[in-house]
């Protein structure tokens, strides 16, 4: 059997993460194919909502990345953000996902190298745990 | 099922259009482009796309105050669910409040294999429950309203806690299963039916499994559920209670002591327990028989009372808003301090519009809100 290939879905906001991305990608930094980028205009707009979908359409994690604080092209998106991934975390703990599957980054304009750093961490620990217990469902919905 | 089976089901032909439910309906009161005689003329007419493409089709709140009235004996909200079911085949669905995390999570629910952590909050304190019990506590969704709802702020694991303190000195230890899932309630309502049956089988295989007798509700939409929707989809061999008929019932045959809360206080019914359910008085005995409370009744109570304005966290829009503040004002206007419901989401849905209408209409609409688990957890001590 081939080996597991995770799916991420990162929620990348269009200032600075999705930036970094394209920086990575420009500076030829290598990182594994596993992630697929929705931009997004600022992570402060990402509501739980896209996460579940993400989970109900059978991703193996998500990422929800943004600005730093103080680099927020809307003055305070980072703050909503982690309002909102605060209580998205207590929801996804108590629905038995596992903490891992869910992960919140602030990484900033230069920070290619960081983000490619990020997925490459979540592809190992996605490998740990394996396929998204949705995702089995999913596949036999079809 | 079609537009016709539908008609046949729910005896909408006998309509004389006399407009009453278009009358009392709360929506249509704020809400001109809402009517549910036009809705239903449409069925007659066979108008099948005025029905199923209609946005205001999942406006309705399904809270029986036009079935109760109606001359004819048409039941609306069956109606209003069929159809329902009918337009979530077309694809078409409701504005769902929340940005649809609550939709999201019962979906998944349904479809998860997985073990849920929603007990965390009973490991904290010293309650008793007991694995082999015959009576079974029904928690609901209310582990996820608490992460959902956290900024309104409205803590609904507090009527859980409440609950099982209540039941505790009830000298009842009650069955708290790990497993349990939404009850399916919004699914089902939704026009969400696949959602709902799996729901449902599953609660219902638990059950079975666990060997409960009773099973009691904090929550009156989870109650109606297992009620009158379960047997439809599922066979439940359990008997199903609110806990406020059960303290009124051991009030009547064994006394209960209180002791005293001094409060001025009005019953909001929930339309689950209330229209729905018929379940009037057993609240209203507890509560009367706590000493220092003084009950007042509001201009619209019992089958006349008004909706909190919302169903199913859809189509939450500004005349629910207005709906609720109507109902706020309503409440403050008899004089009392507080506000009892026994529906966490009556709960939820005032708190909201307190917070989001406080800045306009002030202190006109600020009081104190309280589950009747609550108030009678603090008034049995512990």
């Amino acid at each position: 059997m081939d080996e597991f290939e995770p799916q991420i879905i990162a929620f990348a906001c269009n200032w600075c993460t999705y930036a970094a991305a394209d920086l990575a990608g420009t500076s030829r930094i290598h990182y594994p194919p596993n992630v697929r980028i929705v931009r997004v205009m600022c992570s402060g707009m990402v509501s739980p909502m896209y996460v579940f979908k993400a989970f109900e359409g059978g991703a193996d994690g998500v990422i929800v990345a943004g600005c730093n604080y103080t680099d927020c092209h809307y003055i305070d998106g980072p703050v909503k953000c982690d309002a909102m991934f605060t209580r998205l975390k207590k929801m996804v703990h108590v629905l038995g996902l596992e903490d891992e599957r869910l992960r919140h980054e602030m990484i900033s304009t230069s920070e290619g190298v960081i983000f490619a750093r990020v997925v490459e961490e979540m592809v190992e620990q996605l490998k740990k745990l394996g396929p998204s217990p949705f995702k089995v469902r999913a596949e036999a919905l079809v | 099922m079609n537009l016709e089976d539908i008609i046949q089901e729910t005896k909408t032909y006998y309509c004389l259009e006399c407009g009453k439910c278009s009358s009392l309906c709360p929506i249509s009161r704020y809400d001109p482009q809402y009517s549910p005689r036009v809705m239903i003329e449409n069925a007659l007419l066979g108008f099948e796309d005025e029905i199923v493409y209609n946005k205001k089709l999942f406006s309705c709140l399904t809270c029986y105050t036009c079935q109760l009235k109606c001359p004819s004996d048409v039941d609306y909200p069956l109606f209003i669910q069929k159809a329902r079911v009918l337009a979530t085949a077309a694809g078409q669905h409701g504005d769902y409040a929340h940005s649809a995390t609550l939709q999201s999570i019962a979906m998944l629910m349904a479809r998860s294999p997985l073990k849920q952590n929603r007990l965390e909050w009973l490991k904290k304190d010293g309650y008793r429950t007991s694995e082999k019990s015959d009576v079974m506590l029904f928690i609901g969704c209310s582990p996820y309203f608490e992460p959902v709802f956290e900024d309104i702020p409205v803590r609904t694991l507090n009527i859980a806690e409440a609950s099982l303190k209540v039941l505790n000195s009830l000298g009842i230890e009650p069955l708290v299963h790990p497993d349990e899932k939404c009850c399916g309630h919004d699914a089902l309502w939704m026009g969400d039916v696949e959602t709902f049956k799996k729901l449902a089988e599953h609660n219902a295989a638990i059950i079975k499994e666990s060997g409960v007798k009773k099973v009691i509700f904090f929550c009156p939409e989870g109650y109606r559920t297992f009620k009158l929707d379960y047997p439809d989809y599922v066979k439940l061999d359990c008997e199903v209670m609110h806990i406020s008929e059960l303290l009124a019932q051991r009030l009547e045959t064994e006394g209960l002591r209180f002791n005293e809360v001094k409060r001025k206080a009005t019953y909001q019914d929930p339309c689950r327990l209330g229209r729905h359910l018929g379940i009037y008085d057993a609240p209203r005995k507890v509560l009367q028989a706590i000493p220092g409370i003084e009950l007042v009744e509001m201009e619209h109570n019992r089958e006349e009372s008004i909706c909190c304005g919302t169903s199913c966290f859809t189509n939450c829009d500004s005349y629910s808003k207005q709906i609720r503040v109507e109902r706020l004002l309503e409440a403050k206007a008899t004089g009392a301090e507080t506000l009892i419901t026994s529906c966490p989401k009556c709960q939820t849905h005032f708190r909201c519009a307190m917070v989001n209408k406080g800045e306009e209409k002030g202190p006109d609409i600020e009081i104190e809100l309280m589950d009747l688990v609550n108030l009678v957890a603090t008034s049995l001590g512990g």
